[in-house]
């Protein structure tokens, strides 16, 4: 594997050695104190064109245990206020040595084009893309549903009914999931209002859940994605589509997983995000996992043609 | 001069004499010409009613210059230039600046297109009037790259130019369907997760401008039509009667928007390629005279403006060096149409459009404005050869057919592969 861009480059084999790897790293992260020597040597860069706090955490931790040297770049404050573009801050960090770029970037394709218009030799790591894709994200959604229903490692999600709610157009979560689930053998069915899901078959959450979805995955309602309301208000929304704490008692076996960060009392109830069902602290620790996984994939994949 | 054994459109073999820049006789094919036209078609030259030469402004990408080049290279005689310069084509004193440096550079006719609104901010009437009368004889109007989206400023723009005669061209977007869009919405933008451009925003303009057509009588150029239900609507209109006419663009006819799923900027362009049913209904709308003209919109731009991730790049793709293999293809060598109709939407009827007398005929008595084109001589396109920008969506594709002779009043422009100067 030469870049991780999206989610429909994995193929199921694949897709399960990755989660394979993640599942054993997450084994041996029980021992916080452990660090592994697997990219000693290596610069990661972690180049954030859209903040995000939590997934640039999670990517530069990830680095750090594999004993890379880490750099964190964030287009605030840098060159790229002052006007600087893509594929000059591509090659800049380039010239500086680094063997890995970690990019979040607004505009869908960025990742893609620095992996193919030949603006630099560095490996790059989609870590969410416009309203494209965010690979590793669907990675631990699968890792932590795989981990959810007690599944062994070297298999899949078959038989698996999940249920995606929420903003699907303007979310790389549910389209790097849409892609990523069904490779694993899951059925996954996308609900929302029309605005947000075109073509939904339920006119609630109520109806969608008569389905006996094995796992519901809530999407975060992302207000800065929308020219302009798709919803007519947060009340509506969170009457019709969140998982209020009467909807969870529906579905006692359904496993409950959110991207975060949560609006709590909008999409997702306390009571949901909180009950036992809820991986989403599971989620967030897999992702740690994945991601090392995944750079130890990329970065020791190129130490090999060397 | 005598052009000896040219094939005509209409497949006669003739020897044409020119004089003084005149086309004096037009005679029986004879082998002691001064130029030996025996295996090519000799067509009237031709016009392009959509080019951006970019020049006041932007001489980074194209100037009225390299932009005439480009045009002779690909057998044009005339063309119309956009308004969306820097300063913008709003007043007399700008469309009569891109006039004249149209007439140094004399390998084509250049005429200006002006403004609707100025500085195409569709707030106000630009300077009509003024650049109607001014030197540069401005006929065509428009905003393109915006479109006049407020219903009544372009129902008043259509009543100020129809005593006049002008025409009003535009690019049908209602903006409030297209913020942030980026390529077709449809199949591609489900691949690439870039935003949707719905052909119902173009749509829902062309037939709104249709019935302000009918309604003030003022001519309406409907500029690169891209959708089926655009063509049907076209049609429609003038069954009709009202006073349209439409245009589709070479890049429309044979690209679709599956080209943008690895993200090269190259095929980011405003209106955005759609699907292969489009482009089939294009064909069939552009051979049974639905769509009156091809027009390039030539959009050259910088490698800066391109060399960015999709959505931070600029929109376009040049045309001119390729616009007549493109229409040789899907017209002759596809067999749905034939050379008479080539030389119509590719010279008779944008000379027609546009009021250029001197243009799209080949007469005794007309200027000689004239390509001969080789119908059998197959070629990979590199890339652009003239235009100073490289963004041409066609690099690597072959075409049956090429340009070999460009003439313009009566001198060549483009002759045996080069343009003379």
């Amino acid at each position: 594997m030469r870049h991780l861009l999206s989610t429909e480059e994995l193929d199921r084999s694949k897709a399960i050695e990755i989660l394979d790897s993640a599942s054993q790293i997450s084994r041996l992260n029980e021992d916080t104190t452990r660090k592994f020597p697997t990219l000693q040597g290596k610069t990661v860069v972690t180049l954030f064109f859209e903040d995000s706090t939590r997934t640039r955490i999670s990517f530069e931790l990830a680095a750090k245990r594999l004993s890379a040297d880490v750099i964190n770049f964030s287009a605030g404050g840098s060159a790229v206020s002052k006007g600087e573009n893509l594929k000059d801050t591509a090659q800049t960090l380039e010239a500086l040595g680094a063997d890995a770029l970690v990019v979040r970037h607004s505009a869908s394709g960025a990742s893609y084009n620095l992996a193919h218009n030949g603006w630099t030799s560095a490996a790059i790591v989609n870590a969410g893309d416009g309203t494209n894709q965010h690979p590793t994200q669907a990675l631990l959604d699968a890792l932590s549903l795989r981990q959810g229903f007690q599944i062994e490692d070297g298999k899949g999600l078959e038989g698996k009914k999940v249920l995606i709610v929420g903003d699907i157009l303007h979310s790389r979560v549910a389209r790097s999931n849409l892609a990523l689930l069904p490779t694993l053998g899951a059925e996954v069915e996308a609900v929302g209002p029309g605005s947000f899901s075109p073509g939904c078959k339920y006119a609630n959450l109520d109806e969608a859940l008569e389905t006996k979805p094995d796992a519901i995955m809530m999407l975060r309602v992302q207000k800065e994605r929308m020219n302009q309301p798709l919803i007519p208000s947060d009340k509506e929304y969170s009457r019709l589509w969140g998982l209020t704490e009467q909807r969870v008692r529906k579905v006692p076996n359904s496993l409950i997983l959110h991207p975060g960060p949560m609006n709590r009392g909008l999409e997702i109830s306390t009571y949901a995000a909180e009950s036992e069902n809820s991986l989403v602290l599971r989620q967030v620790k897999n992702g740690l996992a994945v991601r090392m996984a995944v750079l130890s994939m990329i970065l020791g994949s190129k130490n090999e043609t060397v | 001069m005598r052009l000896s054994s040219c094939t005509l459109a209409n497949g006669e073999v003739k020897d044409l004499v020119v004089e003084n820049k005149v086309i004096t006789s037009i005679e029986p094919a004879s082998n002691k010409g001064d130029l030996d036209c025996s295996s090519l078609v000799l067509l009237p030259g031709f016009v392009d009613l959509h080019t951006h030469l970019r020049e006041p402004g932007f001489e980074q990408s194209e100037t009225v210059y390299t932009g005439s080049q480009a045009a002779a290279s690909g057998g044009y005689t005339a063309l119309f230039a956009m308004a969306n310069t820097q300063p913008v084509a709003d007043n007399a004193g700008t469309v009569t600046q891109v006039a004249e440096l149209g007439e140094s550079a004399g390998l084509v006719e250049v005429r200006p297109i002006g403004a609707i609104t100025k500085g195409l901010e569709g707030k106000q009437l630009a300077a009509l009037g003024s650049m109607f009368n001014s030197k540069a004889r401005v006929r065509i109007f428009s905003d393109d790259g915006h479109c006049v989206s407020d219903a009544a400023l372009m129902k008043t723009a259509m009543e100020y130019l129809q005593p006049l005669g002008g025409v009003v061209a535009q690019h049908a977007q209602e903006p409030t369907l297209t913020i942030g869009s980026q390529v077709n919405d449809g199949e591609i933008s489900k691949i690439t997760g870039l935003k949707g451009w719905p052909s119902s925003a173009e749509e829902s303009i062309i037939l709104r401008d249709a019935l302000l057509s009918e309604q003030t009588g003022c001519r309406l150029h409907v500029c690169h039509v891209t959708s089926k239900l655009g063509v049907e609507l076209i049609r429609w209109a003038k069954q009709r009667g009202f006073p349209v006419t439409a245009e589709v663009t070479p890049h429309h006819l044979v690209l679709t928007e599956l080209e943008a799923k690895n993200y090269d900027t190259r095929f980011k362009v405003n209106p955005p390629l759609r699907t292969q049913q489009d482009t089939e209904a294009l064909i069939e709308g552009l051979v049974d005279g639905t769509i009156d003209v091809i027009g390039t919109d030539h959009a050259p731009h910088a490698s800066d403006a391109k060399q960015q991730q999709w959505d931070a790049a600029a929109f376009g793709m040049t045309g001119l060096e390729q616009a007549y293999q493109v229409a040789h293809k899907v017209l002759v060598q596809s067999g749905v149409s034939d050379w008479q109709r080539l030389a119509e939407v590719m010279s008779a009827q944008p000379a027609h459009i546009g009021g250029l007398d001197n243009h799209g005929k080949i007469e005794v008595g007309q200027e000689a404005n004239l390509v001969l084109v080789d119908p059998s001589n197959t070629a990979q396109v590199e890339g652009n050869v003239y235009s100073k920008s490289s963004n041409n969506p066609y690099i690597g594709m072959e075409f049956a057919s090429s340009v070999v002779h460009t003439m313009f009043r009566g001198s060549f422009s483009y002759k045996d592969g080069e343009v003379t100067k």
